[in-house]
C-alpha cells in the first residue's frame, strides 16, 4: 500500500529517529557483550593453558558501580526521549478536524462532522490535524495506523481520542490491534489521505442526511431531552453554550464540558451531578445507540458555536 | 545398581504415586510438563503451519483463535511457570542445602495433583471446543462475548494457581529452615536466591490471579457486571488485576533461568561468580521493583499519561538488575578455565538470547515506541526471545546439568551438543523475523494478514520446523541415556555444592549424615580445581 520508510506524519518521523535510538543503543551493547563473551571463552578455554589467568580481579564493586550507573544514566535518557513525544501525542489540549469512530465486531465506522459516515475507510485531508473520537459498541478494539506509528484502544463506556497530522497523500493501512474475537483478522480497512481539495469534492460527494448536529438534533427530539433541558416544568442545566466551559459540580470540583464530559453525563448522569440541581436524570444506557450518542454531542457542540455568534 | 537409591527403594506404581520424596514428586513434575510442552507446541506448530500462507488456508478463524490460546495458556501456566521450579527445584533445592526433603512434603505432592487437575481441567476445555480469549482473557470480550469454554479454562488455571502458591510456600520455609549447618545466606547457591525470590512472587502474585480469574468466571456466569460497563463496571479494572500478576509472572519464568545459568557459568568456567552479592540481590531486587511495572502492557489502553510516565520509568528501573547480572555472567568467563559442555552451551545462549530479548524490552518500556509496536508481532518476538530463548534454554541447561544426578547416567554429550547447536539457530531464525515483522506494522492474533508480510512470515515458518525437531532430539536421546548412558559419578562435572556430595542418583534421604558447610558456593583453586563446600 505504501512505504514502510519514510513514514507518513512527523509524529511518525519522530518515533522512527526513537527507533534508530534504541537499535543503535541495543547495537552497541550487544556488540559489547558478544565481543566479550567470545574473547573470554575462546581466550580462557579450558583447553589453552598458555593464557595468562594471573592478577584475577579481586574487589568487583567498582565494575559493579560503573556499569550499574552507565546502564541506569543510558536507560533514563530514552526514558525521557520516549515520554516527551508520549505526552505530545495522548497529553490533553488538542483540537482539529473532528471524525468520530464507532468500532465494533468487527467493523469501523467513522462519521464526518458534515453527516458523511464510511465503513472501514477513513478519507482525511492532507496537512491538516486529524482528531479521531473513539467509542467501542462491544468489546476493546485499537486502532492502529502503521504508517503513522500511532494506536489506541477503543474500549467500550469510554471515549478515547487520536490526533494525526498526514504529510503525504496515499492509501495506508488500518488495523484492529487489540484481539476484538472470530473476525479480528479481518477487522481492517483502509486510510485515505487527499489533498484538501480533493477531499472536499470527495464529502459533497457523499449521500448525507444531514450534519452530524442536525441528526443529533433529531436524536435530541426523539429522546424528549428538551422536556427537560429546554423551558419546561423541571429546571436542568442548558444545553445553548455549555460546550468547552467550566462546570462547578456538586462535590464542590469543576469539571470542562468537553466530549467525555457530555457522554458521561448521558449515558451515567449520577456520576457528576451539577451544583445546585437535583439529581433526576434518568440514565440513557442501552436507550441511546454509539452513532446516536455522537450525533448528540455533536449537536450539543454545535449549539455552543452558536451561542458564541451574536 | 547395587546400591539401593530413591529410583530403586520401591518400584511399584503406588509408592510412585502417593510417594512425599521431593525427588520422586519432581520426576512426576517432569513427565507432566514435558507432555504439556509438546501439547503447547503442537499448538504452535499448527499456527506457524498456518501463516505460511496470508489468506489463512489451513484452518477457520475460529480454530485459528483457539490456536493460539490453547498455546498461550498451556505454555505459561502448564509449562513456563512450573518448569524449573517444580522439577529441577523440587528435585535440586533440598540436595542444595542438604536437606533430607523440602520442609512439607505431603503439600509438595498436594502442589503436584492440584497442578494435574487444574491441567486436565484446562485440557478438558480444550478437547470440548476450546476457547478463544487469547491466554489474557481480556474482558468483556470473555466474561460476554467468547463464545469458547472460558469458565472452564479460568477454572483450570485457578486450580493451578493453588499449586503455583504450594510450591512457592515449600521453598520459602525449606530455604528459611532446612539450611544444613554453616550454610549461611551468602553462602548459598545463587540458584537458590532465584528460586526464593521467584517463591515470593508466586506466593504474593498468585492470589491476585485468582481472584481475578474468579471474578470474571462470576461475570460471566451469573452477569455480575464487574468488567461490564453497561452495568457501571470497568473493562480496564481487568487488566490492572489480571497484569498486576502476570507481569511479576514473567519474573516467576524467567529468575528460576537466571539461577541455573549462575550455576553454569561457576562450574563450566571453573571460578566464582563475579560479584556474588549483586548478582544475588538483583533477584530480589526484580522481585521487588517486577510489583510495580504491571502499567507498561496499558500504555495505549486508554490509562492517564501519568501512569504511563511511570510504568515506562519503572519499567526502566527493573531492567537495572538484568543487566547487572548479565555484566557479571561474563565478567565470571575473565581468567577461567571454560568448558564448552552441553550445559554451558545452553547458558552462553541463554545469555545471548536473553539480552537481546531484554534489550527489545526497552523498546517496548519506551511509551511513544511502544504506542506504535505494542499488540505487534514486535511484542510477540520479545517476549518468545525471554521465555524460549530465555527460560527453556535455561530449562535445558539444568536439565543436562543435573541429569547425572537425577538417573545416575551420562546423557550422549556429541548429540547433546548437537541439539543445543540446532535450538540455538532454529530459535534465532523462529524468532527473529518477528522482530521485522513488529517493526513494520503487523499485528498479532491474525491468520490472515497482508501479503507484503508473507516472506517474514514463511522465515519464521521455516526456523519453527528447524525448532521443532531440535526439541523433539532431547526427548529420544535423554530416554536413551536412563537405560543406556554411562554410569554417572557422585560429582561428574567437578562442582562445589552438595548435591554432588551424595551418590548419583542419591539415596531416599539424600544423605548420609547431613553435612556441614565451611565455604561459600563457587570456590575453585586458581587451577580450576573445585573446593567442595563442606570440605
Amino acid at each position: 500500500m505504501s512505504t514502510w520508510w519514510p513514514s507518513e506524519t512527523s509524529h511518525a518521523r519522530a518515533v522512527d529517529l526513537l527507533f534508530m535510538g534504541l537499535l543503535a543503543t541495543t547495537a552497541l551493547v550487544l556488540a559489547l557483550l558478544f565481543f566479550l563473551l567470545l574473547r573470554f571463552a575462546i581466550h580462557y578455554r579450558a583447553g589453552n593453558a598458555s593464557a595468562d589467568r594471573s592478577h584475577r580481579i579481586r574487589k568487583s564493586w567498582h565494575w559493579e558501580v560503573t556499569w550499574t550507573t552507565a546502564t541506569l544514566v543510558a536507560f533514563l535518557g530514552l526514558f525521557v526521549w520516549g515520554a516527551q513525544q508520549y505526552v505530545e501525542l495522548f497529553g490533553a489540549g488538542k483540537s482539529g478536524l473532528t471524525v468520530y469512530v464507532v468500532a465494533k465486531q468487527w467493523m469501523w465506522k467513522a462519521q464526518h462532522l458534515g453527516g458523511q459516515r464510511e465503513i472501514n475507510e477513513l478519507h482525511v485531508p492532507l496537512s491538516h490535524t486529524v482528531r479521531l473520537i473513539m467509542s467501542s459498541q462491544d468489546v476493546i478494539h485499537s486502532f492502529f495506523m502503521p504508517a503513522f506509528r500511532i494506536k489506541r484502544d477503543v474500549v467500550p463506556g469510554r471515549a478515547t481520542d487520536l490526533s494525526f497530522r498526514p504529510l503525504r497523500a496515499g492509501v495506508f493501512h488500518l488495523f484492529c490491534a487489540e484481539y476484538c474475537g472470530t473476525d479480528h483478522a479481518r477487522m481492517t480497512g483502509r486510510i485515505v489521505v487527499m489533498q484538501e481539495n480533493d477531499f472536499n469534492r470527495w464529502l459533497s460527494s457523499q449521500d448525507v442526511t444531514g450534519t452530524l448536529a442536525a441528526q443529533g438534533e433529531r436524536v435530541n427530539r426523539q429522546l424528549g431531552c428538551g422536556g427537560c433541558h429546554g423551558n419546561g416544568p423541571v429546571r436542568a442545566p442548558k444545553l445553548e453554550g455549555l460546550y468547552g466551559k467550566p462546570v462547578p459540580l456538586s462535590d464542590g470540583t469543576i469539571g470542562i464540558a468537553d466530549e467525555a464530559y457530555l457522554r458521561d453525563s448521558i449515558v451515567k448522569p449520577r456520576a457528576k451531578i451539577v451544583a445546585g440541581y437535583e439529581p433526576l436524570m434518568p440514565s440513557y444506557e442501552g436507550k441511546i445507540s454509539e452513532d446516536e450518542l455522537i450525533a448528540v454531542v455533536a449537536y450539543i457542540k454545535s449549539l455552543a458555536e452558536k451561542a458564541k455568534r451574536p | 545398581m547395587t546400591e539401593r537409591n530413591y529410583l530403586t527403594e520401591d518400584t511399584r506404581i503406588i509408592s510412585w504415586l502417593f510417594t512425599t520424596d521431593h525427588k520422586r514428586i519432581a520426576i512426576l513434575f517432569f513427565a507432566a510438563i514435558t507432555l504439556f510442552f509438546f501439547v503447547g507446541g503442537a499448538a504452535a506448530t499448527m499456527i506457524r503451519l498456518e501463516l505460511v500462507s496470508p489468506q489463512g488456508r489451513f484452518v477457520t478463524s475460529d480454530v485459528y483463535n483457539r490456536l493460539f490460546t490453547i498455546h498461550g495458556v498451556v505454555m505459561v501456566w502448564f509449562f513456563l511457570i512450573p518448569s524449573i521450579p517444580s522439577t529441577l527445584g523440587n528435585f535440586i533445592v533440598p540436595l542444595m542445602i542438604g536437606a533430607r526433603d523440602l520442609a512439607f512434603p505431603r503439600l509438595n505432592l498436594t502442589s503436584f495433583y492440584l497442578f494435574m487437575l487444574g491441567g486436565c481441567v484446562t485440557l478438558y476445555a480444550v478437547f470440548a471446543g476450546g476457547v478463544d480469549t487469547g491466554w489474557t482473557f481480556y474482558t468483556p470480550f470473555s466474561t460476554m462475548y467468547s463464545n469458547g469454554h472460558v469458565v472452564l479454562a479460568v477454572v483450570g488455571v485457578f486450580i493451578t494457581g493453588f499449586s503455583s502458591i504450594l510450591t512457592g510456600l515449600n521453598f520459602i520455609v525449606t530455604i528459611h529452615r532446612l539450611r544444613a549447618p554453616g550454610l549461611t545466606w551468602y553462602r548459598l547457591p545463587l540458584f537458590l536466591w532465584s528460586l526464593y525470590a521467584t517463591s515470593v512472587i508466586l506466593v504474593l502474585a498468585t492470589p491476585v490471579l485468582a481472584m481475578t480469574l474468579l471474578l470474571v468466571a462470576l461475570d460471566r456466569v451469573f452477569g455480575v457486571g464487574i468488567f461490564d460497563p453497561d452495568r457501571g463496571g470497568d473493562p480496564l479494572l481487568f487488566q490492572h488485576l489480571f497484569w498486576f500478576y502476570s507481569h511479576p509472572a514473567v519474573y516467576i519464568m524467567i529468575l528460576p533461568g537466571m539461577g541455573v545459568v549462575s550455576e553454569l557459568v561457576a562450574v563450566f568456567s571453573r571460578k566464582a561468580v563475579f560479584g556474588y552479592k549483586f548478582v544475588a540481590w538483583s533477584a530480589i531486587a526484580i522481585a521487588v521493583v517486577g510489583f510495580f511495572v504491571w502499567g507498561h502492557h496499558m500504555f495505549v489502553s486508554g490509562q492517564s499519561v501519568f501512569a504511563g510516565l511511570v510504568f515506562s520509568f519503572m519499567s526502566f528501573i527493573v531492567a537495572v538488575p538484568s543487566a547487572i547480572k548479565v555484566f557479571n555472567w561474563t565478567a565470571t568467563l575473565h581468567k577461567g578455565w571454560v568448558r564448552f559442555d552441553a550445559p554451558m552451551l545452553y547458558a552462553l545462549a541463554f545469555i545471548g538470547l536473553f539480552t537481546l530479548g531484554g534489550l527489545t524490552g526497552l523498546f517496548l518500556a519506551c511509551l511513544a515506541y511502544d504506542v506504535y509496536v505494542t499488540d505487534t508481532y514486535f511484542v510477540i518476538a520479545h517476549f518468545h526471545y525471554i521465555m524460549v530463548g530465555g527460560m527453556v534454554t535455561a530449562y535445558f541447561g539444568g536439565l543436562h546439568y543435573w541429569w547425572p544426578k537425577i538417573t545416575g547416567r551420562m546423557y550422549p554429550e556429541y548429540w547433546a551438543r548437537a541439539a543445543a547447536i540446532l535450538i540455538f539457530f532454529g530459535f534465532n531464525l523462529t524468532f527473529f523475523p518477528q522482530f521485522i515483522l513488529g517493526v513494520l506494522g503487523m499485528p498479532r492474533r491474525y491468520h490472515v494478514y497482508p501479503p507484503e508480510f508473507q516472506v517474514w512470515h514463511v522465515l519464521s515458518s521455516a526456523g519453527a520446523s528447524i525448532l521443532a525437531i531440535a526439541y523433539l532430539l532431547p526427548l529420544f536421546y535423554l530416554l536413551w541415556s536412563m537405560f543406556y548412558g554411562a554410569r554417572a559419578p557422585a560429582n561428574p562435572w567437578g562442582a562445589t555444592g552438595l548435591e554432588w556430595l551424595t551418590p548419583s542418583p542419591p539415596p531416599k534421604h539424600n544423605f548420609e549424615a547431613t553435612p556441614a558447610v565451611t565455604r561459600p558456593p563457587y570456590e575453585y583453586t586458581l587451577s580450576g580445581e573445585a573446593r567442595p563446600q563442606n570440605a
